[in-house]
């Protein structure tokens, strides 16, 4: 209980302090002893520009890189919201600053991959196979996890409000993939229903068989928990009316439903802007928008859950420091996470940051990295879900997971 | 049969002669070849859907799922009476099949036959001039986001009130995506319209980029359709200028960032040869409809700003030699010097230009190649000339369409005969598509049952497979966004993926099952399945087993079916069964 403790004692602090309690703070309760953890993460499919996400308003050459698209100094008209007098967080993600004024929000910059591709497809497979520069992994790192920790076959231990199933939640462990809980059964015809069971049960095609299995697995349990899982979003949380504002809201119904989710994955899109990026305004603040807004609502509506849950944001790589021609930014290298949880020691930007001149950049051009995703992956798994070091080195095959180069994100 | 995997030809023989196959196709390429290419392939990922080896039926009704959308009642017995090899022959050449109940059923929709120009100034233009005016008038009231205004989350209700601009700019998309469907459908070109579906994934573009919607009939029809069967080499520089993928991949407006010093002053409102592209092309804006649009000082024009790497990346990883074809970033770089001043203006035709002064025109060095200085134009095409004739390309390519018709994981002798096919042919895809589909590879057991069906296919096999009538086929097109492959609205440009692991879901399977129950039901709106409220016969279970399943099914499969006792349950656990997910 040595965490709940500290975790009381830093939302008292910042009761006092901003004068703003989120339910999560307000209540923190026993409930939480019996539960599991539970992880949400979520993925900005496209490539955000992270240096216009977490500013680094403290640094002449964002300014000198960017003339048309650079976020303006805090207190400037469309300015940037300070965090630490160096970086800011872009004027419309306001809907998560409470969570850094209170201590629960943390950005991990200038993070990534040792690889160097910057082909979007590479890219988003390394970071969900976390093995970066590596192919050949069948698997993704969250059915690894689900793989290494458990052998309770709970389908809904894994699940991606996605059509399909990302390559983070693929593997041997069971998990699934639905567009939304209430499309997520066999409608209309029960009798069909057993038969479909039954036939695919009878498939010799492992494939076809494995998932069937699962989604009728599914299924039962979803419909014995129909209530809770189709309960209103709580303490007014206003999701956006947009398919990632929804798929947030479908994820706190199945925590709320208790039916032993431990991963969840949703996906934001449309990140990739060559052209016509924006600044305060624009293509990229309105994705901000809908992104902060989501992971707002979700916060909320988690309420006292919040304890045992860390959100966490991953894209799979940054963009250029150099505007170009457009008005946009080209593939880069590092990037930021977010991460926010009521175990997260917040408030902290963590990493070394290398700097934006042109020779502390990556190849001369981009953000350099100097956190390995996968520190900020195992370091979760191991203090967020509980992993052991051994189980969590089998979540990151060919990473040498040691405890000292986790940066001290999750209080222990 | 189908254990032709030994080296020896009288093994093979024996095979055609019970396939019916034409000796001479087979044989000749065999000759072609020495060195035991035959024996290759290990065997892999054996197919698991059944343990029974796969009829003379069996290998009809395979040819069939695979290079069309799957067998219509009566047509797999067609197709063994006409020879595998003969009917493969006929889909090579689209040409000379008649497709004239195709073209009625398309017949009326207008926008099909429209050139870019037009439907971007008589379809798009209006319904954005709209769209801003409104906005002005509400921007306070905006809802912040609306990641794709084509796929409303759910509870959002449509606008009621649809103004007539507003359907004429939906008209395009709808009827794109409906003929697509009855295309899929109904088509005698069957192997053209799967290979129209290939190339236009492998170049994809996103209909809900901006204008993008205005240049996709254009594009499928201009720059990706009459080239399928044809020449690679002349489908890639259509597609490099079509304004739908100089939109979508920003080439539009990738320019020598010393452009607009050598303008002249008055440059920023001249004439042609001086006014910099960023002006007459402001009005494509990269957000989508329901989008605020950029923030940017919309009153003045700007000057041209720099290169822009969006295409000349994917131009080297997906179009060409794929994403280990051996490219640097500094490859990336000259190839979007090359392209720059590639680009077009909707107000002036919507259609390709090359602007010189955009242009960089210095050296430049492209996998190891020089490209001197001044080329002009030439510069673009020098680089798609070099691309095309990389080994990498051809290996690619022949890889990609290997996946797409024979395996996820295409046995590497096969891979290798369709590269060298590729680069002996300079990219003739005709040749390389025979080599693939008349191989011995595609024939053999190992790939029988051995890919899962994208949501496309398993919508289109189902309609024809029961026979179904596709009155509109609007809606059909709204069921493929619920399964997951929304059609021209596919965002990445890599396009769907063509394997198993992505198809395959939990929530995917679920919604298969529930398009099935639909559709025997006869609750699919826009189709209508005559006999669905009628008493299951015998009659009809043979049918469907044999068109449907290749009369190849398990046990249990068959016994739902046999204990179904109505129509509607028969169709439903036919096309919802296992076995209709694969091919």
């Amino acid at each position: 209980m040595q965490s709940r403790r500290v975790f009381l004692k830093s939302g008292a602090m910042a009761l006092v302090t901003v004068g703003f309690a989120p339910s999560f703070l307000a209540r923190t309760v026993e409930a939480a002893g019996t539960r599991k953890k539970l992880l949400i993460a979520i993925f900005q499919r496209g490539a955000v520009d992270g240096l216009n996400m977490v500013v680094p308003f403290g640094e002449v050459d964002y300014y000198r890189a960017r003339p048309g698209i650079a976020i303006q100094k805090p207190g400037r008209d469309g300015g940037a919201l300070d965090l630490d007098g160096f970086f800011g967080l872009h004027p419309r993600m306001a809907p998560l600053k409470p969570f850094w004024d209170e201590g629960h929000l943390a950005i991990v910059h200038a993070s990534g991959s040792h690889d160097t591709t910057r082909s979007h497809f590479d890219a988003q497979d390394y970071m969900e196979s976390a093995t970066p520069g590596v192919k050949s992994t069948r698997d993704g790192w969250l059915n690894r996890y689900l793989q290494a920790m458990d052998d309770e076959r709970n389908p809904l231990r894994g699940v991606a409000m996605t059509r399909q199933m990302p390559r983070a939640l693929q593997g041997r462990a069971p998990a699934v993939a639905m567009a939304s809980i209430a499309t997520f059964d066999v409608l209309g015809d029960t009798s069909a229903k057993a038969s479909f069971e039954a036939a695919y049960q009878a498939a010799a095609d492992q494939v076809l068989n494995g998932t069937a299995a699962e989604a009728f697995d599914a299924m039962r349990t979803l419909s014995r928990h129909t209530t809770a899982a189709r309960a209103q979003p709580a303490s007014g949380a206003e999701y956006p009316r947009s398919p990632f504002g929804q798929a947030l809201q479908e994820i706190a119904s199945l925590a709320k439903a208790d039916v032993g989710l431990e991963v969840a994955f949703a996906e934001s899109t449309n990140w990739d802007h060559h052209v016509n990026e924006g600044a305060a305004t624009g293509q990229m603040a309105n994705r901000l928008d809908d992104l902060s807004r989501g992971i707002a609502a979700l916060v909320r509506d988690l309420g006292d859950r919040m304890a045992d849950t860390v959100i966490l944001t991953m894209s799979e790589f940054g963009r250029a420091v150099v505007e170009n021609g457009g008005r946009g930014t080209d593939h880069g290298h590092g990037n930021a996470m977010l991460l926010i949880g009521g175990g997260v020691r917040g408030a902290h930007v963590y990493g070394d940051w290398p700097g934006l001149r042109p020779e502390q950049r990556f190849e001369g051009r981009d953000l350099a990295v100097t956190t390995d995703f996968r520190d900020v992956f195992a370091e979760i798994v191991v203090r967020h879900l509980g992993a052991t070091t051994e189980t969590a080195a089998r979540v990151f095959p060919g990473y040498r997971l040691q405890a000292r180069s986790f940066k001290g994100l999750l209080r222990t | 049969m189908f254990h032709f995997r030994a080296r020896s030809v009288v093994g093979l023989a024996a095979l055609m002669m019970t396939l019916d196959i034409e000796g001479h196709g087979l044989l000749a390429s065999q000759s072609d070849t020495p060195g035991g290419v035959w024996s290759v392939r290990t065997p892999v990922s054996a197919p698991s859907a059944s343990s029974a080896a796969p009829t003379p039926a069996a290998s009809a009704a395979h040819v069939l799922n695979r290079l069309s959308y799957g067998p219509r009642p009566g047509e797999v017995d067609r197709v063994q009476r006409l020879g595998i090899q003969a009917w493969i022959e006929q889909q090579l050449h689209p040409e000379r099949i008649d497709n004239g109940l195709l073209d009625t059923r398309v017949a009326s929709f207008e926008t099909l036959t429209l050139d870019a120009d037009t439907l971007f100034r008589e379809y798009h233009q209006p319904a954005q001039l709209e769209r801003r005016q409104r906005q002005r008038e509400n921007t306070a009231a905006r809802e912040a986001t609306s990641p794709n205004p084509n796929e409303p989350a759910p509870g959002r209700p449509r606008m009621a009130t649809a103004s007539a601009a507003q359907r004429r700019d939906r008209q395009m998309i709808t009827e794109l995506e409906a003929a697509k469907v009855l295309r899929a459908v109904y088509s005698e070109r069957q192997l053209e319209e799967v290979l129209v579906d290939f190339w236009f994934n492998h170049f994809n573009v996103f209909a809900g980029k901006g204008p993008t919607r205005a240049y996709v009939t254009a594009f499928e029809r201009d720059a990706i359709r009459p080239y399928v069967l044809g020449d690679f080499r002349q489908m890639l520089e259509a597609v490099a200028k079509s304004p739908a993928m100089l939109f979508y991949l920003d080439n539009w407006m990738n320019t020598d960032p010393n452009a607009a010093a050598r303008m002249p002053q008055r440059g920023r409102t001249g004439n042609l040869g001086s006014r910099p592209a960023g002006r007459a092309n402001r009005r494509p804006q990269p957000s989508g409809p329901g989008q605020a649009r950029p923030q940017q000082g919309p009153a003045q024009p700007r000057p041209p700003r720099g290169i822009n790497e969006n295409y000349a990346r994917e131009l080297l990883e997906l179009h060409t030699l794929g994403v280990d074809g051996g490219y640097s970033q500094d490859d990336i770089v000259n190839v979007a010097r090359a392209f720059t001043g590639w680009t077009f203006r909707p107000r002036q035709g919507a259609t390709f230009q090359f602007v010189p002064a955009l242009h960089d025109s210095g050296r430049k060095t492209v996998l190891g190649h020089t490209i001197a200085a001044g080329g002009g134009q030439e510069d673009g095409r020098r680089v798609l000339d070099i691309l095309v004739a990389h080994p990498s390309t051809a290996r690619f390519i022949a890889t990609k369409l290997a996946q797409k018709f024979v395996d996820d994981t295409p046995p590497e002798a096969l891979v290798a005969r369709a590269a060298r096919a590729f680069a002996e042919t300079r990219g003739n895809l005709r040749e390389v598509t025979r080599i693939i589909v008349t191989s011995p590879e595609f024939l053999a057991p190992e790939s029988y049952r051995a890919k899962v069906k994208t949501p496309l296919e398993f919508v289109a096999s189902a309609l024809r497979a029961t026979g179904a009538d596709v009155r509109t086929a609007l809606p059909l097109a709204r069921s493929l966004r619920d399964l997951g492959m929304p059609l021209y609205f596919c965002q990445p440009p890599t396009g769907y993926d063509e394997t198993a692991d992505t198809w395959v879901s939990s929530g995917a399977l679920v919604a298969r099952m529930n398009f099935a129950l639909e559709l025997g039901g006869n609750r699919l709106r826009g189709v209508r399945l005559p006999g669905a409220r009628t008493a299951a016969t015998d009659s009809l279970r043979e049918q469907l087993l044999a068109t449907a399943l290749a009369d190849d099914v398990s046990e249990t499969t068959r016994a739902t079916l046999a204990r179904a006792t109505e129509a509607a349950q028969v169709v439903a656990l036919a096309i919802g069964s296992p076995e209709f997910q694969r091919q």
